[in-house]
């Protein structure tokens, strides 16, 4: 039975999460990017909201409300309509936590997911990117091989996030099958890990509050328990598909950021004696973006949707991720138009908005819904 | 709860229509695309007999108004997903079909218990009837504050004077030969009221005074007539008029007939959905003769020409379509969807143009050939983008809606 409404349960979460972004998420979002870094204060109060302890089983010391991609892509719009980077930051830990709570065995939960139910943020991330043009995330270049009762890992990795602090990360690699082909396969993989090197902090044009860096893995061993579902393809599926609706909802709030802020500027800005907004150059511009900005929400919503019904989503997912980031920087370079002159100075957020945007399309794994 | 899966009695009625579609529409969509100005009838009777005799089909409201029967609170959703289907099979032959159309909508939306009985109980009857909205005028689009049709009341009448263009279905709705049905009739009765003086009046079919004129040679959609009418003193009875007689201070009756459209660009969004997926599934076919498979999951790099031209059609036809479904849930759960409404004709408007017109380029010399539908696709999709408002029409009303902006302060 079509429906557009969100439950109650979602209504709440959102208008929580929506006030959270606007007063303490976007007052920090420039302060954020030039100092590279977010406030431990922000991650405190972040932390308090509990967006990653909520899907965690109770056994754990979680919440226990069981996992909805759609109320995942939810909160990661409002949060990235915030900033980007520090909701990419505040969302990190589900990186990892969330393939733990759908995929890991009881001993592998019981063992790590206790550090997410603590009073104070707990840095998670995955490892999903390598430093290729041509990288693939079905094909991943990074090997896993058996040996014996363990799992080798070896290979580079690129833009993880909260590399140095994570404790615990989800690395992908490629498992090579007996015909040759490889397919990808989820491992957790402990920092202090023999053979784990993480690399220094990346310099990147976007998301810069967010720490990412570069990771090495020659010869990782690693326990069995701790490869996520092996030879199931379709639970790998769903999890590059859970990613795509994480980023892409995330591209929507930074999509929607971008057309607020730029659709406020141009009823105040005045030019020829009326609002820039009176004028149909800018009008129709600022129109374009209000419907694209609905338009991708529904998109990604439903590839959340077919995903909280644990079917296979990823041509949703997959056409839902390479719309929002097209359109996402359309949307972003058009709000920088809007403000002429003044888009282009970091006095107005959009030209950070811009460089938050260009990701979109680069990007895998950053963000899970 | 968002949900996205349809009920199952529409995915019912989809699957008939499809049925419908295929089999009735498509062996006849080139025929009557190159005999234009001639009518479909073995089709239209079929169809007439076919929403009498089940619950699916246009002719549902008009039923449901004369019957009493509870008002159907998926009313809106139920036909956009049925016109989609319907202009899948073919978008010149849908608009054809007999039933309430875009005048029907136009009572239903702002008439009287009364005029509602009256009018729309007539499409119970044994021959087809149609409805047809006239706005248009030579010298007045969507600028309809422009419009230059008068009524003038004479005791229990109204008396119009005026050419109304472009009207769809009028030769259908407003010729008696053809049916007995009526035309929704925009003209001011106060011009020096500007906006405020529009309203719109019901002519029944054969009224003296309403002649239709001519109708028009089109690029698409041709099985639909598109007819001028010329009223000269028309009298119709006082009743006729839908909504106020009263002109008001303000514009808020225009805004009462201006709702309509919050109910009928749904309606033209969906038809164009149709015509782009009737586009788009022949492309996926013919690609999969070729063997040239859509990697759904691929790394973007290892992406063909081919394969993002396609997935770009199917995302923003998909995108359409859900601001489309979007705008008609809204409307039968009594939310307004003045935004939305534009946001749905606009998106689906442009889109279909696009994927159309790529399916003509992506399929060489057999796309442009009048040997397949495509072409004809291209030229029927394009209406779309064009009546009920322009793409450019609803982009203003977008804005004027985001802004909060009056269409003084943004025109």
């Amino acid at each position: 039975m079509i429906n557009f409404a969100l439950d109650d349960e979602q209504k709440l979460i959102r208008e929580t999460v929506i006030g959270f972004a606007r007063d303490e998420i976007r007052p920090h979002a420039r302060e954020a990017d030039e100092k590279c870094t977010v406030p431990a204060s922000l991650l405190r109060r972040g932390w308090e909201l509990g967006l990653v302890q909520s899907m965690i089983p109770e056994e754990y010391g979680g919440f226990g409300t069981e996992h909805s991609a759609l109320t995942g892509a939810v909160v990661a719009e409002e949060l990235a309509y915030g900033d980007l980077a520090i909701a990419t930051h505040l969302l990190a830990p589900r990186l990892l936590t969330v393939p733990l709570v759908e995929l890991g065995s009881t001993e592998l939960k019981s063992r790590l997911l206790p550090a997410f139910c603590g009073d104070t943020f707990e840095p998670g991330s995955a490892a999903v990117v390598e430093p290729r043009f041509d990288f693939d995330p079905s094909a991943p270049a990074t090997t896993l091989r058996r040996e014996g009762d363990d799992y080798v890992v070896s290979g580079a990795k690129c833009f993880v996030p909260l590399g140095s602090q994570a404790k615990q990360l989800l690395v992908l690699a490629g498992l090579t099958n007996g015909d040759g082909s490889v397919r990808p396969q989820a491992i957790v993989v402990a920092r202090d890990t023999p053979g784990l090197r993480v690399g220094a902090r990346e310099q990147n044009m976007g998301v810069k509050a967010l720490e990412t860096t570069t990771l090495d893995l020659d010869a990782c061993r690693v326990p069995r328990d701790q490869v996520l579902a092996v030879g199931d393809r379709a639970a790998m599926a769903r999890l590059a598909n859970l990613w795509r609706v994480g980023l892409s909802a995330m591209a929507v709030g930074v999509a929607r950021a971008a057309y607020d802020y730029a659709r406020e500027y141009a009823k105040e800005r005045r030019a020829f004696g009326q609002a820039i907004g009176q004028k149909q150059a800018i009008a129709f511009m600022l129109a374009e973006m209000a419907m694209e900005v609905d338009a991708m929400r529904l998109l990604v919503w439903e590839a959340a949707w077919k995903l909280d019904r644990h079917e296979d989503a990823t041509r949703e997912a997959y056409l839902a991720k390479r719309y929002t980031a097209d359109v996402t920087l359309r949307i972003a370079d058009n709000a920088l138009q809007v403000l002429g002159g003044h888009g282009y100075i970091r006095d107005h957020l959009v030209e950070l908005f811009l460089r938050n945007a260009r990701g979109f399309a680069t990007l895998e794994g950053l963000a899970i819904a | 709860m968002v949900d996205f899966e349809l009920s199952p009695d529409i995915a019912a009625q989809r699957e008939q229509l499809h049925m419908l579609a295929e089999n009735a529409m498509r062996p006849i969509a080139r025929e009557y695309d190159e005999r234009e100005h001639e009518k479909p009838w073995d089709f239209i009777n079929m169809m007439w007999q076919l929403s009498k005799a089940s619950d699916i089909g246009p002719g549902k409201e008009g039923k449901q108004a004369g019957k009493q029967k509870p008002v159907d609170s998926n009313r809106n959703l139920r036909t956009v997903i049925a016109v989609e289907e319907l202009s899948w099979g073919d978008a010149g032959l849908y608009l054809s079909i007999p039933g309430p159309g875009l005048g029907g909508a136009a009572v239903q939306a702002v008439g009287t218990p009364e005029q509602k009985e009256r009018f729309l109980s007539r499409f119970k009857g044994d021959k087809p009837v149609w409805s047809a909205m006239a706005i248009t005028e030579p010298g007045a689009g969507s600028d309809s504050a422009a419009i230059q049709a008068t009524a003038v009341r004479d005791g229990d009448h109204w008396v119009l004077n005026g050419t109304k263009i472009f009207c769809t279905s009028g030769l259908m709705a407003g010729d008696p030969k053809n049916s007995n049905g009526f035309i929704v009739v925009w003209a001011t009765v106060d011009r020096s009221a500007g906006r405020a003086g529009i309203k719109s009046f019901i002519v029944d079919a054969g009224t003296p005074g309403m002649t239709v004129a001519k109708c028009e040679d089109k690029l698409g959609i041709r099985a639909s007539d598109t007819a001028t009418l010329i009223f000269e003193d028309c009298r119709i009875p006082f009743d006729n008029i839908l909504g106020s007689p009263e002109v008001p201070k303000t514009s808020e009756g225009f805004k009462g007939v201006m709702a309509t459209f919050d109910a009928t660009r749904p309606i033209v969004a969906a038809s164009a959905l149709g015509v782009g997926r009737a586009a788009l599934d022949f492309v996926r076919e013919e690609l999969k003769k070729q063997g040239v498979e859509i990697r759904y999951g691929a790394a973007p790099r290892k992406l063909t020409a081919i394969e993002r031209d396609f997935m770009d059609m199917e995302t923003q036809l998909q995108a359409a379509r859900l601001l489309t479904w979007r705008a008609a849930w809204m409307m039968d759960n009594g939310q307004k969807n003045n935004l939305e409404a534009s946001m749905a004709k606009a998106k689906a408007g442009l889109v279909v143009t696009q994927v159309t017109q790529k399916a003509v380029e992506m399929l060489g010399p057999l796309g442009y050939s009048r040997q397949l539908l495509v072409e004809k696709w291209m030229r029927d999709a394009k209406i779309n983008d064009i009546f009920e408002g322009t793409q450019q029409i609803n982009m203003m009303i977008i804005a004027r809606r985001i802004l909060g902006y009056t269409s003084k302060e943004l025109s």
